[in-house]
């Protein structure tokens, strides 16, 4: 696999999107706004995959702004759209948990947005912090899933607990965390099948997982972390919109941002549904999934100058 | 899939339709709303826009303004140039002359790669070809186990490569499958990023040491805007002959299959439309303009009933739909077979006109257990009843709901609805006699 380079920051990960699209809107610092400026402005950020229902009143608001004279210069614009996309990404990044052990966290989302390299990830990010993560392989449903987090977990050298191909997901779930308990691990990672949020039953047996979650310790899950593709689009928010429903999802994970995409639809989710994007997957290595950062986040979108 | 497109689609040309004569006013702002309605769809910018000026272009050019069925006119401009921009018709996946035909999958990570081969391979082994897979994905953890198990599960066999040596593999045992008897070799490739130098020059090798017929891209449904830019790329450096679109069972409205076919001309070949092995369908796009128009999708609907349903039955069975002769009794047996093509919801959405009514329908277990309510109800009946309902009066009523352990207001509303059934039906039969529906293949001439 081609390395990425060590220590790969948000930055560096969607600065690669920079050259593209949005590259070509920032020319020199005192450049003057035009209305083609603005158009393009417009393109780019629909492009980022942000909602034309958050788009059209921001860029309704510029143009106002631009033909009352109140707006002149491309650098002043720029940092006014900034702010206020950063401003909609502000939330707490921390990872919830009430101080009882073990921590419970479930990581949830639809097929192939990432969550077992996430949940792998995660294990290895807390492990480093200090913490004693078990990982559990409770993706009974797709054809060697649970090897493939066997596989990381060996990687990252954290201990697993694995269900059986077709097993009960909810009781694979319930028993990692009496092991934990019983092994004195401080936190639990539980990597769920995916599944559509629009199929019925498999989105009930995720609620059933939940539900059974808490009856092996009080208060959990603590965390539900929803993992968005970052190619996704719009229908990010439908998937959002249901995970939430039936799995009181507590928190966002933005995957695949190594790419050229650039993960806008989230601002819509964040917006809409109140949840904190806390974690962002940002390549291939283990240690390529970094705290959300909402102004490295956007300055992905929009360059740093200006 | 597309449903939410077809109705902000539907409801701006409603309200188009509302108006005596389109004004170049209402035209823009029916533009406006197609405009946002795409965008929501996640087709691509530069296609919207494209899109956009071609429908306004000859809507001016066709004088719809003058006319008194210019909304019409504007429907059946933008449904054509959905369909343009879809591809027209069906491109058929290409078969060597002389065996193995050979299908490489490319895509990005999690896009379904890996189902979409065990899907193809279940598709073709139905058609009497004898696959063989190749797992070629080096790197994700249990890649291959997870080609190897769906492998298992379907009875074809499944050949990995050597991590060392990818592309020399896959060539020597493709060139080799035919002397296993294997005629279609179907090869899964590892997820990259096509801005990933040295991966995009692995896959690269392996296209060059292999010489397959087909190279299909694998793009997720639920894709975004930057689908176009990354099948650009896979396009600038393998020769792509067909476009896969994975996971459009979902709700997403699925732009990005739009998009990628208009920016690279690659046609769209098949379509995933479920978890299971056999769900993976021949993409027809002038099939799906109809369907995100809210038109209907009959065609696929007749071919779902010819692969599930018996023939004579249910040309039987549409003789009498279309004379309002049926009876409880073909109602009851329409009922098994439909079970057998799939959730009623699809099916009702490839009905003209009845989208709106797939939506009012319970999902999953709750519409299993309607189910088994009215055949428990019909079969509670005598065939006397079953053939002439209108027999059945308040102390049959009684019984049935006894027998099939229902209340009678139960049994009251499943003969409500078969009545209004037979009613529709007679309107159907009537209009097909006055020529106002398409013969359709499959179906006896009336």
């Amino acid at each position: 696999m081609p390395a990425s380079a060590a220590g790969v920051t948000i930055e560096s990960a969607l600065a690669k999107t920079r050259g593209g699209f949005l590259g070509r809107l920032f020319g020199r610092g005192d450049e003057k706004v035009t209305g083609d400026w603005l158009d393009s402005l417009e393109e780019g950020l629909l492009r980022a995959d942000l909602s034309v229902s958050l788009v059209d009143p921001l860029m309704a608001q510029l143009r106002d702004l631009f033909a009352t004279g109140e707006l002149k210069t491309v650098p002043k614009a720029l940092a006014a759209v900034r702010e206020t996309l950063v401003a909609a990404l502000a939330g707490d990044v921390r990872l919830r948990g009430d101080g009882k052990t073990p921590r419970v966290i479930l990581v949830v989302g639809v097929n192939g947005s990432g969550k077992t390299t996430t949940a792998a990830k995660l294990a290895k990010r807390l492990k480093d912090s200090g913490e004693r993560p078990l990982l559990v392989a409770a993706d009974t449903f797709r054809a060697a899933a649970i090897q493939q987090l066997e596989r990381w977990a060996e990687r990252v050298d954290v201990p697993i607990v694995s269900g059986k191909p077709d097993g009960d997901p909810a009781a694979v779930v319930f028993d990692a965390v009496s092991a934990a308990t019983a092994r004195g691990n401080t936190t639990v990672i539980a990597d769920t099948a995916g599944r559509l949020h629009t199929k019925g039953q498999l989105m009930e047996e995720l609620g059933k997982i939940v539900r059974v979650t808490a009856r092996a310790r009080e208060g959990a899950p603590d965390e539900v972390l929803l993992v968005l593709d970052g190619t996704a689009g719009q229908n990010a928010i439908q998937q959002a919109r249901q995970f939430t429903a039936t799995a009181a999802v507590t928190g966002l994970v933005v995957t695949k941002l190594d790419g050229t995409a650039k993960g806008g639809a989230v601002f819509a989710i964040v917006q809409e549904l109140k949840l904190p994007v806390k974690l962002l997957g940002v390549g291939e290595k283990a240690e390529d999934l970094v705290p959300m950062d909402p102004t490295a986040f956007v300055n992905g979108l929009l360059p740093a100058s200006g | 899939m597309f449903e939410q497109l077809s109705d902000r689609l539907n409801s701006t040309f409603e309200r188009l339709r509302g108006r005596p004569r389109v004004s170049e006013g209402d035209l823009d702002e029916a533009l406006r709303d197609v405009r946002v309605a795409l965008l929501e769809a996640d087709v691509n910018l530069k296609v919207v826009r494209q899109l956009i000026a071609t429908v306004r272009e000859r809507a001016l050019g066709e004088r719809v303004l003058e006319s008194i069925t210019g909304a019409q006119q504007v429907v059946k401009i933008v449904h054509d140039a959905i369909v343009e921009m879809l591809g027209g018709t069906a491109t058929p996946l290409a078969r060597a002359e002389r065996p193995p035909t050979v299908v490489v999958l490319a895509g990005l990570q999690g896009s379904g790669k890996t189902t979409t081969a065990a899907k193809l391979a279940n598709m073709l082994r139905k058609q009497g070809r004898k696959p063989l897979l190749i797992a070629a994905d080096v790197y994700r953890p249990a890649a291959i186990d997870q080609l190897v198990t769906l492998g298992k599960q379907l009875g074809v066999p499944v050949r990995a490569v050597d991590p060392s040596r990818v592309a020399s593999d896959v060539a020597t045992i493709a060139a080799s499958a035919p002397l296993e008897g294997r005629d279609t070799v179907i090869v899964d490739t590892a997820g990259r990023l096509h801005i990933d130098e040295s991966m995009m020059s692995e896959i690269a090798e392996v296209v060059a040491a292999v010489k397959p017929h087909e190279v299909l891209l694998v793009v997720d449904a639920m894709a975004g805007q930057d689908a176009v830019d990354s099948a650009s790329a896979f396009h600038a450096r393998l020769p792509l002959t067909g476009l896969v679109l994975a996971k459009a069972d979902g709700d997403a409205r699925g732009g990005a299959s739009l998009s990628v076919r208009a920016v690279t001309g690659v046609p769209l070949k098949l379509i995933g439309t479920g978890e299971k092995l056999d769900a993976l369908e021949v993409f027809h796009p002038d099939r799906l303009a109809q369907r995100i128009l809210g038109m209907g999708d009959i065609l696929t609907l007749v071919e779902r009933a010819q692969e599930h349903v018996d023939q004579k039955t249910a040309e039987e069975q549409a003789r009498k739909f279309l004379e309002a002769q049926f009876t409880l009794d073909d109602f009851y047996s329409q009922l098994q077979q439909v079970k057998k093509m799939g959730p009623l919801g699809d099916l009702l959405k490839m009905i003209p006109g009845m989208g709106a009514m797939a939506k009012q329908l319970p999902e999953g277990p709750e519409a299993e257990r309607q189910m088994r309510q009215i055949e428990a109800i019909i079969s509670s009946m005598t065939r006397g009843e079953r053939a002439d309902p209108t027999v059945i009066n308040g102390s049959r009523r009684k019984r049935i709901a006894a027998g099939s352990g229902t209340t009678v207001s139960d049994v009251n509303q499943l003969l409500k609805q078969f009545a209004e059934m037979r009613k529709l039906m007679k309107q159907f039969g009537s209009m097909a006699k006055s020529g106002r529906l398409p013969r359709m293949p499959g179906m006896p001439r009336l």
